[in-house]
């Protein structure tokens, strides 16, 4: 660089940091990329991984039940009192049933479940990853004759796809449950009439798209992640960063890739 | 034998190595010495493929490495054994299970042998019931030695120890001075040392090479490293502050704070 910053107009200042941002994200998305396409061809290779993929799983799904349930419990609950307010205002508190059903399978318990995820695994994920790149534990890998996409990102990878689905099903369960409760014992409603509107416009495409959501959630935590994490340097500082920017662009690509995906899908 | 020809390497705009050569002979120890940042860990990550350099060959009997895709370098990497900086031990394994790590990788023994032949090697860097220990209960210098467990365990015919002293004290760096020594003698071993360690070089090194603005200045006998003319080189290995490395950085603080 030849001039000095300072000599710079402010707009210009403003452009240059711009395009700097659009670069580095754009170099970013075709590294996550091109470490999906790596996660791909690791899994045909043998050895299969499978004790670390099945040790990931436990690590998503099983330690992340807890507060994926208490926070679709929740939604369900507060969905019920808002839309039982809401259509009590036209007299059509009967549809309350149907509305929690149809947001909590649809968008809610998958959305939410991924944004949990996101924070939780996607910030262990990124931790770990990082700190291994910053004490050389991934140099040392390559030297011990493994591949370290294959034996750490393949395994998050997979195990973040077939769980959140599973994560999914048991938080639609308990938002509807939830709403359930709150609508039938708080706020009066009869409980056949309720279930009935539940089973009613319920179609099972509703709730398989949510879990396919969930499923692509899955995959784009785990990858986004374990990228930030492979990228990280500079000591603990440098983890501390991969993390924070795991956490963020994860869960912004959920709520991106899921308005892309519903207006596909529906 | 590795031998480097025309190695370079750039990070952005920094010039690290700039058309390094090094011959490195079968069964012997070269160090590599040279001060902090000046691309001592670059040039042994080079060697074993962790790093992809811009120009120049590095030859392991005659083949070139750089220009081998992923799948060969799986395969010769197999011939390396790597003591890391901070041994960079996995953390989240027991120390047994660190050393089998490559040793069940490569299914190299039946399951039911493995654990003998982790002791072994625990043994040859005079460790021992110390399988179920976790990383972190260990100190450095027995992290060092479990690192270096871990290196030969697949029985490479090649190590690379990057500053393998640095951080311990002097009686525990002896120690491993001994163990690099006597890991050459039986295993028969070419390796490369890093370090800035003067008195460790001294010990364990058959033949010193000086890296500096990246190009190897001098390789000699140790001897003939402690008696060089070369000035740059005797102000390094004499430890003196002033000299023509610092002469040249002082000029250029002299002319930046102007």
């Amino acid at each position: 660089m030849t001039d000095s910053p300072a000599k710079k107009s402010g707009a210009t200042r403003l452009v240059e940091l711009l395009g700097e941002r659009v670069y580095a994200m754009v170099l970013d998305l075709g590294a996550i990329f091109t470490l999906f396409l790596q996660v791909v061809t690791s899994m045909v290779r043998p050895p299969s991984e499978i004790r670390n993929i099945v040790k990931q799983m436990e690590e998503v799904g099983i330690r992340s039940m807890p507060v994926v349930l208490v926070t679709a419990t929740f939604t369900g609950m507060v969905l019920a009192l808002q839309s039982y307010a809401g259509f009590q205002r036209f007299g059509a508190t009967s549809f309350v049933g149907s509305v929690v059903a149809l947001s909590i399978t649809r968008e809610l318990g998958p959305v939410f479940a991924g944004l949990m995820v996101s924070g939780r695994v996607g910030a262990s994920m990124a931790a770990e990853l990082g700190t291994m790149k910053v004490t050389e534990q991934i140099d040392a890998l390559t030297t011990l004759a493994t591949n370290p996409v294959k034996y750490l990102v393949m395994p998050r990878v997979v195990a973040a796809t077939i769980v959140l689905p599973v994560l999914v099903v048991f938080a639609d369960l308990l938002g509807i449950v939830g709403g359930y409760f709150v609508s039938v014992y708080l706020m009066g409603a009869n409980p056949y009439v309720y279930i009935a509107k539940t089973y009613q416009y319920l179609e099972f495409k509703d709730i398989y798209t949510g879990l396919v959501k969930a499923s692509v959630f899955g995959t784009l935590i785990a990858l986004i992640s374990c990228h930030y994490g492979f990228v990280a340097e500079g000591g603990a500082e440098g983890v501390g960063r991969a993390t924070t920017r795991a956490v963020v662009a994860s869960s912004m690509m959920v709520l991106i890739s899921d308005y892309f995906m519903t207006s596909f899908m529906f | 034998m590795i031998a480097i020809t025309g190695l370079t390497k750039h990070f952005g705009k920094k010039m690290v190595l700039d058309g390094l050569d090094l011959t490195v002979p079968k069964g012997k120890n070269t160090v590599v010495i040279g001060g902090s940042g000046t691309g001592k860990s670059v040039l042994i990550k080079c060697a074993v493929g962790l790093l992809r350099p811009d120009a120049g060959e590095i030859r392991i009997d005659g083949q070139d490495i750089i220009r081998m895709d992923e799948r060969e370098l799986v395969r010769v990497r197999r011939r390396f054994g790597m003591l890391f900086q901070g041994a960079a031990l996995f953390d989240s394994m027991d120390v047994g299970e660190n050393v089998a790590f490559v040793l069940r990788r490569l299914k190299m023994y039946p399951e039911r042998q493995i654990g003998e032949v982790v002791e072994e090697k625990l043994s040859m860097v005079g460790l021992r019931d110390i399988q179920r220990l976790m990383p972190a209960e260990l100190s450095g210098g027995m992290k060092k030695r479990v690192g270096l467990a871990r290196a030969i365990a697949s029985e490479p015919d090649i190590l690379l120890y990057d500053e393998p002293t640095t951080g311990l004290d002097p009686i525990m760096a002896d120690v491993i001075n001994d163990l690099i020594i006597s890991l050459r003698e039986t295993l028969g071993v070419t390796s490369i040392t890093i370090t800035h360690d003067m008195a460790s070089a001294y010990k364990i090194a058959d033949h010193i090479a000086m890296l500096y603005k990246g190009k190897i200045i001098e390789v000699g006998t140790p001897e003939q490293i402690r008696t060089t003319s070369n000035p740059v080189v005797a102000q390094f290995v004499q430890g003196r502050a002033h000299g023509p490395i610092t002469d040249e950085s002082e000029e250029f603080v002299r002319f930046v704070s102007r």
